[in-house]
């Protein structure tokens, strides 16, 4: 027994090593330019296929052409992210909150299918390291040597990095950005510079977990998306910025997952999210984290006035709605199936925003919400033999009152921890309902949740949900421009000045959470008759990355804005898909200049805009969003 | 007549270090109170502990006979203590207007209604406010783009909104020109005569202090060296030792 | 009426192919569309070989004069690995391009979401390659029929040969995923059958592309197993061997896996393929059968390159819906589900056969044992295993299909 608790030790803190090299630049470029890097994990994929290319061509045998080629990979994606941070984030970094990660994310997929035009689809298994090819026996079982040299290359890269960070000009800087980004630009520093060489240090960083890989791992098309999440866990249980933090949180999660498999073999799909949630339960900044010195919010710009709808936008508004209700009469048959689908995906969105716009917590885990309206309209079916309409009525319960639960923990914390806390349950919840397989079919899901007879035409179901939709897109809207949405936005913008003035400002945003829970619920349930079936998809990572990419792209201030993203993103995604095979490059770039030319989205660049027309008129400066619909 | 905030003994420490130490004053309706000492002399820990930001060690607070120490800062508004801060702390993305109807708002009890617009709400009582601290023509204007000195005024109106019985301000003229010091204070011992308010500030412009308070307590290192009349203060000898050389008019912001 | 594969493409040069052009076939009257839905940007390795195989096959039966008079034309739609996509894809190739039928599915939840669309609108499926035994079984419905050997036969395949095995602990290693918890239920519970003397002292179910493969390999040997069950592939399988190799997990140990000799999976191994192990696959290479050979070259000829299994599966599933479409004389999808029952076709691998109890086909799978030549993994001692001969008789079926 002791022997293999001694093996399985080395095993995490073996596998702890390359997820320390990518966090830890994930949690420095984080720390400095406040960019949430969704294109980490690419970085990470593009060092190993790099590395395999190099490695190749040198020679992998030879010990400098494998380490020459592993070191070279890790220089040559350095250099990539300083091109990226160049051409592409320089630009926005005025840009609201997190919209940085709309651009990141898009790169992403454009990284996809570059890697896969360059490399194809089947696996590369690199050569094993010169040297290092062998085991030596520890306590009886073999252990290969490789990875004792990982073991050893984590604390001395910890140890470099140390020094680098405490002992340097640049390293300094670093530090001071990560605790306070104000004084750096009153220190006269040059912003630019220390921006662009923190990108590529933290991409390069990435590469090399990557390059390191090589003698481990065959070199795959989805190492990228496979890391990312948790990388991005390491990062906020360590403490943002924190590399110390960074290390410990990566032994936890490599130690516990080596355990975990000897304890609970099908737990390992969300174990690294249970310790999450536990560790910002308790120590909401992650374990090393600081509580971050001045405000909250980044380099963003001052969130516009909300005033209501002017009779322009109105008309425009109602001009939609109207075309929305004739369209069955206008276009063709199938396109109903799309608006639909837009519809549901607005409602989805609209959720969302009222958390992330007038509330001010961004969630990386909405699809839950969204999942569990789903699974609430098919479990009522199929257990409870419920007809349509008490299943739609019932299923947002279930999304609410998770949203009660999970709401509770997650308004306690802000920023980019509160957002993985809500990516915590969401793993939570996706786990549940892909593991409980008697209750929910496992990933087969459950199927035959068709709608009822009198509304399974293609005709009725839209009318249906169109009118769900809009009743509950406007009810949120109402939400906003009552007192209760501007409590929500007072929290939001001062929680200092809010609670001085009477507000119990985590009650509010609790409420706020369950709202949102309650809408995506009914937006889920919906999707979940127009499907027919529902599947842990519904709640997966990446459905909760759509409903934030519509939001962002929208623009996150105005009203309509998610509305509009969710059309322009979800409408794009499927129109491109139908024309080709590589439509995530296509969407990926045009995701990315759309980031570059809308920096405060769709919505909200066209206000700006127009209002700085109407400045240049001599008008009163306000922003009007457009309504709703 | 029972003072509106009565001090005894507050203390705290951090780490070991007494912040604030055996602190005890009063102040009455309609007066103003100025809270003077030199940086770090636990000016504004001392505040915190009024308005419940940070939990005091020892000691009570006490606001009209009623024991307020170990509330919650919303709780201590609720029972009549508006607050001003050293940085000002408003609400960006709304109004000047919306502002001073967010607290409004909140001191009528209906920050929970999801429908109605809060826009129409208590639109006249805010702008009474607003007239009062001069702010009404720029109502419409959004918090995020004001001067400094504004700022101040609409965070004096929001603080008053709730008709306090008591009002802190932290270094409220911290960060103005010296005319808008002026004005800012005579227009808050204007509205504190007026209302029957009772002031509590802090400050570092003895120019300010001497010509609007009643009376001044000076803190030094977390105890209350000295308490009066402005002249009596003054021309305290242990006061005079605390800020002799450090710029005894003007201290550093 | 019996057609096969052969009446099409007699006489067929395979360069003519390259002749049927849209102008000609719009000449001939419409085509008939076949709308084909697949994960074929999540799931390339297996899905890029799986449309050449298709194209290959489709641009054969065109070039002999298409079916029914008319050309075959295919849309393909990428799912991305999402269900949900899948049936927005499916109503709008119904609804928009008028496709004649759906086929494709590479995922098991993909598949049976395809399914069950397909029961509600009453439209042909032809899964291709879903391995889940509900598309068929307990999900199985009147409009669904699929091709590849499932899971459960698969692992009948391997049981058949591990139970001659002296081995009587096993361990067993499967991604934590529908396809991994049904192949090792199935191995244990046939394996138990055969050999009620066997007991199982470990069970490692890593999350799918996410294995830890050192904490696992460890996890097996701690159980010290005689022999192991292996259901991971890809690139959990490549950390798998590796690191099992380096810490000499299968020396000494028998081990029965699923699908490793499939080149997609054996391929990237290189000269570290595990030797010795029982696995289902495809050695491409030596199957000397005309069927065989015949679609061999004509791939290589094609595409330069030779066939995965994923061109086998893609070129019978196209050939199998040019049969059908042959044997029911239209396009009506009652008519076409009726013909698809019981229809007999020639595939790469031989004769096959829908069954027409549980819409199965009787495609089978090479078994046989791995070994490295030149530095690439190969199979020796293969046999073909018909696939009628490892699935439940047509009265098990009853009980198996609620559908009927």
């Amino acid at each position: 027994m002791i022997d293999l608790i001694f093996a399985q030790t080395l095993n995490g803190l073996a596998s702890a090593s390359s997820l320390f090299l990518v966090a830890c630049g994930l949690s420095i470029i984080f720390g400095v330019t406040r960019i949430v890097n969704f294109a980490h994990g690419s970085f990470y994929m593009l060092g190993a296929y790099l590395a395999f290319t190099l490695v190749s061509y040198f020679g992998g045998s030879e010990a400098l052409g494998f380490w020459g080629g592993v070191v070279l990979a890790a220089l040559i994606i350095a250099v990539i992210g300083a091109l990226v941070e160049i051409t592409i984030l320089r630009r926005i970094y005025q840009a609201p909150e997190l919209f940085q990660l709309l651009a990141t994310f898009g790169l992403v997929l454009m990284v996809q299918d570059i890697a896969l035009a360059i490399w194809g689809a089947e696996d590369k298994l690199g050569p094993r390291a010169p040297g290092f090819k062998s085991f030596v026996l520890l306590m009886g079982s073999r252990f290969p040597t490789y990875e004792l040299f990982l073991i050893v290359v984590g604390p001395i890269m910890l140890a470099l990095l140390w020094f680098l960070f405490q002992k340097t000009r640049w390293g300094t800087l670093v530090r001071a950005a990560t605790q306070d980004r104000e004084m750096v630009g009153a220190l006269g520093v040059n912003q630019r510079l220390l921006f662009t060489s923190v990108f590529a240090f933290g991409a390069g960083l990435a590469g090399l977990g990557g390059a390191l890989q090589l003698p481990r791992e065959a070199v795959n098309l989805h190492m990228d998306l496979s890391m990312i999440a948790e990388a991005f866990v390491v990062v906020v249980v360590g403490g943002l910025g924190s590399v110390t933090g960074a290390y410990l949180a990566a032994v936890l999660i490599g130690v516990i997952h080596a355990f975990g498999i000897l304890i609970f073999p099908k737990i390992t799909l969300v174990l690294v999210f249970l310790v999450m949630a536990v560790v910002l339960m308790v120590k909401p900044y992650g374990l090393m984290g600081k509580r971050p010195v001045g405000s909250a919010h980044a380099h963003g710009p001052v969130e516009p006035l909300l005033l209501p709808a002017s009779p322009a936008a109105k008309g425009l508004g109602l001009l939609a709605l109207a075309l929305l209700l004739v369209a069955p009469f206008i276009v063709a048959d199938h396109w109903l199936l799309t608006l639909t689908e837009l519809s549901i995906f607005a409602l989805f969105a609209a959720s969302l925003h009222l958390m992330m716009g007038p509330g001010g917590m961004a969630s990386f885990g909405h699809a839950a919400y969204f999942g569990l309206g789903a699974y609430g309209a098919a479990l009522a079916v199929k257990w409870l033999a419920l007809p349509m309409l008490p299943a739609l009525v019932f299923a947002p319960f279930l999304a609410g009152i998770a949203g009660f639960v999970f709401g509770w923990f997650c308004v306690r914390l802000s920023g980019v921890y509160l957002a993985m806390l809500t990516l915590a349950f969401a793993q939570i919840a996706w786990a549940t309902a892909f593991q409980w397989v008697d209750l929910t079919g496992g990933d087969n899901g459950i199927l035959g949740v068709w709608p009822a007879a009198w509304a399974s035409s293609k005709l009725v179901f839209y009318y249906l949900t169109l009118a769900i939709c809009v009743v509950f897109v406007l009810l949120l809207r109402v939400f906003v421009f009552a007192p209760f949405g501007y409590a929500l936005r007072a929290g939001r913008d001062s929680p200092l000045r809010a609670e001085a003035i009477g507000l119990p400002v985590m009650r509010i945003q609790w409420l706020a959470f369950i709202i949102a829970a309650f809408a995506a619920g009914i937006a889920g349930s919906l999707f979940a008759f127009f499907k027919g079936s529902v599947f842990p998809t519904y709640m997966a990572i990446p459905r909760s990355v759509d409903a934030l990419l519509m939001v962002l792209l929208g623009g996150v201030q105005t009203v309509s804005g998610p509305i509009v993203g969710a059309f322009a993103f979800m409408g794009l995604q499927e129109q491109l898909a139908k024309a080709t095979m590589y439509w995530r490059f296509v969407l990926g770039a045009s995701i990315v200049l759309l980031v570059i030319l809308f920096p405060r989205g769709l919505v909200g660049t066209t206000l700006a805009l127009a209002e700085r027309r109407r400045e240049d008129g001599g008008a009163a400066p306000a922003a009007t969003p457009e309504p709703a619909r | 007549m029972t003072p509106v905030l009565e001090v005894r003994n507050l203390g705290k420490s951090f780490g070991g270090v007494r912040a604030v130490d055996d602190v005890s004053f009063q102040v009455e309706a309609g007066k103003l109170l100025a809270l003077i000492g030199p940086n770090g002399a636990g000016k504004t820990t001392c505040f915190n502990m009024l308005n419940g930001q940070l939990p005091s060690d020892r000691g009570e607070v006490i606001l009209a006979g009623r024991r307020i120490s170990g509330l919650k800062p919303r709780e201590v508004w609720r029972l009549g203590v508006g607050r001003t801060f050293q940085i000002t702390a408003t609400f960006a993305s709304m109004s000047v207007r919306e502002n001073v109807q967010m607290a409004l708002i909140s001191h009528a009890g209906e920050i929970w209604k999801l429908f109605g617009r809060a826009k129409d709400r208590h639109v006249a009582e805010a702008d009474a406010l607003l007239q009062q601290v001069g702010m009404l023509d720029q109502a419409e204007r959004a918090c995020g783009v004001l001067a400094y000195g504004d700022l101040k005024r609409v965070e004096l109106a929001v603080a008053i909104a709730n008709q306090p019985k008591l009002l802190l301000m932290d270094e409220p003229t911290a960060g103005m020109a010296p005319r808008e010091r002026i004005a800012l204070m005579a227009l808050t011992a204007e509205i504190a005569r007026q209302r029957g308010i009772a002031v509590l500030f802090t400050e570092h412009d003895m120019d300010v202090v001497f010509a609007h308070s009643d009376a001044v307590l000076v803190l030094d290192r977390g105890r209350l060296i000295a308490q009066g009349k402005a002249e009596e203060v003054r021309n305290d000898p242990a006061v005079r030792a605390v800020y002799l050389g450090s710029g005894a008019t003007s201290g550093g912001h | 009426m019996k057609i096969d594969r052969r009446q099409f493409v007699s006489g067929a040069a395979i360069g003519a192919a390259a002749l049927a052009t849209p102008s000609l076939l719009r000449a001939q009257g419409a085509p008939i569309k076949i709308g084909e839905i697949n994960s074929y940007t999540s799931q390339p390795a297996f899905l890029k070989p799986y449309r050449q195989g298709w194209e290959l096959a489709q641009e054969q039966v065109n070039a002999a004069g298409g079916v029914l008079g008319r050309k075959i034309e295919t849309l393909f739609r990428d799912d991305a690995g999402k269900p949900e996509d899948s049936v927005r894809l499916a109503g709008e190739l119904i609804n928009a391009e008028k496709v004649d039928l759906l086929s494709g599915g590479f995922l098991s939840n993909v598949g049976l979401a395809i399914a069950d669309y397909a029961l509600q609108n009453k439209r042909l499926y032809v899964a291709s390659e879903p391995l889940s035994d509900a598309i068929v079984w307990a999900k199985g419905n009147r409009y669904t029929f699929r091709l590849r050997p499932s899971t459960y036969m698969q692992a009948a395949m391997l049981v058949e040969e591990a139970a001659k095995l002296p081995a009587k602990k096993w361990a067993i290693v499967a991604p934590n995923y529908e396809y991994g918890q049904s192949a090792a239920k199935w191995f244990k519970e046939l394996l138990k059958k055969a050999r009620p003397d066997v007991e199982f002292v470990a069970e490692q179910f890593p999350a799918l592309g996410r294995i830890d493969a050192g904490a696992t390999v460890q996890a097996i040997e701690a159980a010290k197993p005689d022999a192991i069950f292996n259901v991971t592939f890809a690139a959990d399988l490549a950390n798998f061997v590796r690191q099992g190799n380096t810490r000499g997990l299968f020396e000494g140990r028998a081990v029965a896996s699923m699908l490793t000799g499939e080149p997609e999976y054996l391929d990237p191994l290189g000269a570290e393929a595990p030797v010795g192990w029982i696995v289902t696959g495809y050695p491409q290479a030596d199957i000397q059968t005309p069927d065989h050979v015949k679609f061999r070259e004509a791939y290589r000829a094609k595409y330069n390159d030779y066939p995965r299994l994923g061109s086998v599966v893609g070129y019978d599933t196209m050939n199998a819906i040019a049969a059908g479409l042959a044997k029911a004389g239209t396009t009506d999808n009652e008519k076409l589900v009726d013909a698809l029952k019981g229809l007999k076709f020639t595939s790469a691998f031989g004769p096959v056969e829908f069954r027409a109890s549980d819409h199965q086909a009787t495609l089978g799978a090479y078994v046989g044992k791995t070994a490295v030549k030149n530095g690439k993994g190969v199979m020796v001692d293969w046999r073909y295993a018909d696939g009628a001969k490892y699935l439940p008789s047509d009265a098990e079926v009853k009980a198996l299909r609620p559908a009927g």
